[in-house]
């Protein structure tokens, strides 16, 4: 059976380039960066290239980015280290109603030992309107954390203007790139942001490795404590391989950058309108322009993401839903529920996200392959009216 | 995503009894959008048999499975009989549940017990 990926923004396969250049630093070259003889220094250099890739890739210097072992972890190192850092001047944190959960409970965290958090809805597009942002700081707010480009809709933040608020009123920002780094291009002067998060995983690189960006003269409190590894701000013996591994796969990201976005969203627009052309009662979810470039979340009424979601893997093509059928307490995501959908609507939703290796023949094959599955599903459901068309 | 058992699987790809009956003698219709799944039964009783049940569900994979699967096994069965029928007793004929799915088997025996509850009522009415 043909099998077809669409569901980048999960994970990505490790480019075979990125693979090769981390399979020596498994055994031949296994030096630890902290030890001063010649197996140590080499995989020094090799961490310290990545570093200065990755740096050349957001416009930042080498010492600015800190190597941590994913998003996760970056988002909660850049939200609890500047809170901590920063609670004798203020004990208060803004963020967005349709964060990634790793910013979400670290703010939960903090709000549950005596910080306040406040949370900035969205408009049904999924975007932060800046001036709420704005109102929202108070002389007590120490950290504004909005993200790039969201998981789940594709709707990429007014980021640069959200910073310039922040930099104005003296706040520390912070921005959740984790979806958006790689594709399309990342510039940290440009978008006014502090501390920036981004993972290994999703630019075709390794699981469990990740980088913080924190600009120069920004304190956080470290929570990983230990030999004194990352300038005293992440203990932890480096992950050597995982970090050479995401140095080369920002150096291969960077090499077709411009190509790559342009085909992504050539790619996605085409999609999206295979989807709403052939299916009645669709909708795209997120903002239609403002958008990552390969992110189509579309829902689907009168029927269950879930049930979609399955039928879709029985023809070996795998993406992902809102409706968190699964999730313990039955409700459909966040995100769904800020952007004001019905929670029937929220349920049937479906998130296509597309990569490297999506052609123009998958595309084709699932726009094909969906009405059916659709068609089937809603004769099954009893809030689907046939006479109703 | 939930590991499913291939019964599961089986009810969802292929589900038994979909659709409607004309003029059911019972109607069990249960579920709310805003745990995403939405039941309705129906029910074809002759001589206090079960002769026919039909099923309408918006939700899940496992939603879609149970309720394919009570369909299976009301069908035939005395009104007493399948009064008794409970979320366990569906559970197991497919093989078992994901504990976070059980919830779906829930709705099945509720959905049942509302077309029941509603065959009995209409009966009273004659009466």
């Amino acid at each position: 059976m043909k099998r077809i990926y669409m569901d980048y923004a999960a994970t990505t396969p490790v480019d075979t380039r990125v693979l090769a250049a981390m399979l020596p630093f498994f055994n031949d070259n296994f030096g630890n960066p902290s030890s001063l003889h010649a197996f140590g220094q080499e995989a020094k250099r090799a961490v310290e290239k990545a570093r200065d890739t990755i740096a050349a890739y957001i416009g930042a210097s080498p010492e600015e980015i800190v190597f941590t072992s994913g998003g996760t972890e970056s988002d909660n190192c850049a939200i609890k280290g500047v809170a901590y850092a920063k609670k004798d001047k203020g004990n208060h944190i803004i963020t967005s109603s349709i964060e990634h959960h790793a910013v979400l409970e670290s703010c939960r965290f903090l709000e549950e030992n005596g910080f306040e958090v406040t949370s900035v809805p969205v408009d049904a597009d999924g975007l932060v309107d800046p001036s709420d942002v704005e109102k929202a700081i108070t002389d007590r707010t120490t950290l504004i954390s909005i993200m790039h480009g969201n998981n789940e809709i594709g709707t990429m933040q007014p980021v640069a203007e959200i910073g310039d608020i922040a930099r104005r009123r003296g706040v520390v920002f912070h921005t959740d790139a984790v979806q958006s780094f790689g594709c399309p291009p990342i510039d940290i002067d440009g978008m006014n942001v502090d501390l920036l998060s981004a993972s290994g995983h999703k630019i075709y690189g390794p699981k469990g490795v990740g980088i913080l960006y924190i600009r120069k003269g920004t304190r956080i409190q470290p929570f990983m404590h230990g030999g004194g590894q990352e300038r005293g701000r992440r203990a932890s013996t480096h992950n050597v391989p995982g970090i050479v591994g995401m140095g080369k796969a920002v150096e291969l990201a960077m090499a077709d950058m411009d190509q790559e976005t342009d085909r992504l969203i050539s790619l996605r627009d085409r999609m999206i309108r295979g989807i709403l052309e052939n299916i009645d009662d669709s909708r795209l979810n997120g903002h239609p322009l403002r958008r990552l470039p390969n992110n189509v979340n579309v829902s689907i009424e009168y029927v269950e993401g879930e049930s979609l979601l399955l039928s879709l893997d029985m023809e070996g093509i795998a993406c992902s839903t809102g409706s968190a059928c699964t999730s313990s307490n039955l409700e459909p995501s966040h995100v769904m529920m800020a952007i004001g959908l019905p929670h029937e609507t929220a349920h049937g939703s479906l998130r296509f996200t597309l990569g490297r290796y999506t052609s123009e023949e998958d595309i084709e094959y699932v726009t094909g392959i969906l009405p059916g599955i659709v068609k089937r599903l809603r004769a099954m459901s009893p809030l689907y009216k046939e006479d109703r068309i | 995503m939930q590991e499913y058992s291939e019964k599961v699987m089986e009810h969802f790809r292929n589900p038994r009894n979909v659709g409607e009956i004309k003029n059911p003698d019972g109607v069990g219709k249960v579920g709310n959008p805003v745990c995403g799944d939405i039941m309705e039964l129906q029910i074809k009783v002759e001589d206090g048999v079960i002769v026919d049940a039909r099923f309408k569900t918006f939700g899940c994979g496992a939603a879609i499975a149970t309720s394919s699967m009570v369909t299976e096994l009301i069908k035939g069965k005395t009104i007493d009989e399948a009064s008794k029928i409970s979320n366990h007793a569906v559970a197991e004929a497919l093989g078992g549940l994901p504990p976070i799915k059980m919830h779906c088997s829930v709705l099945a025996e509720e959905a049942l017990t509302k077309a029941i509850e509603d065959y009995r009522r209409r009966g009273e009415g004659r009466r």
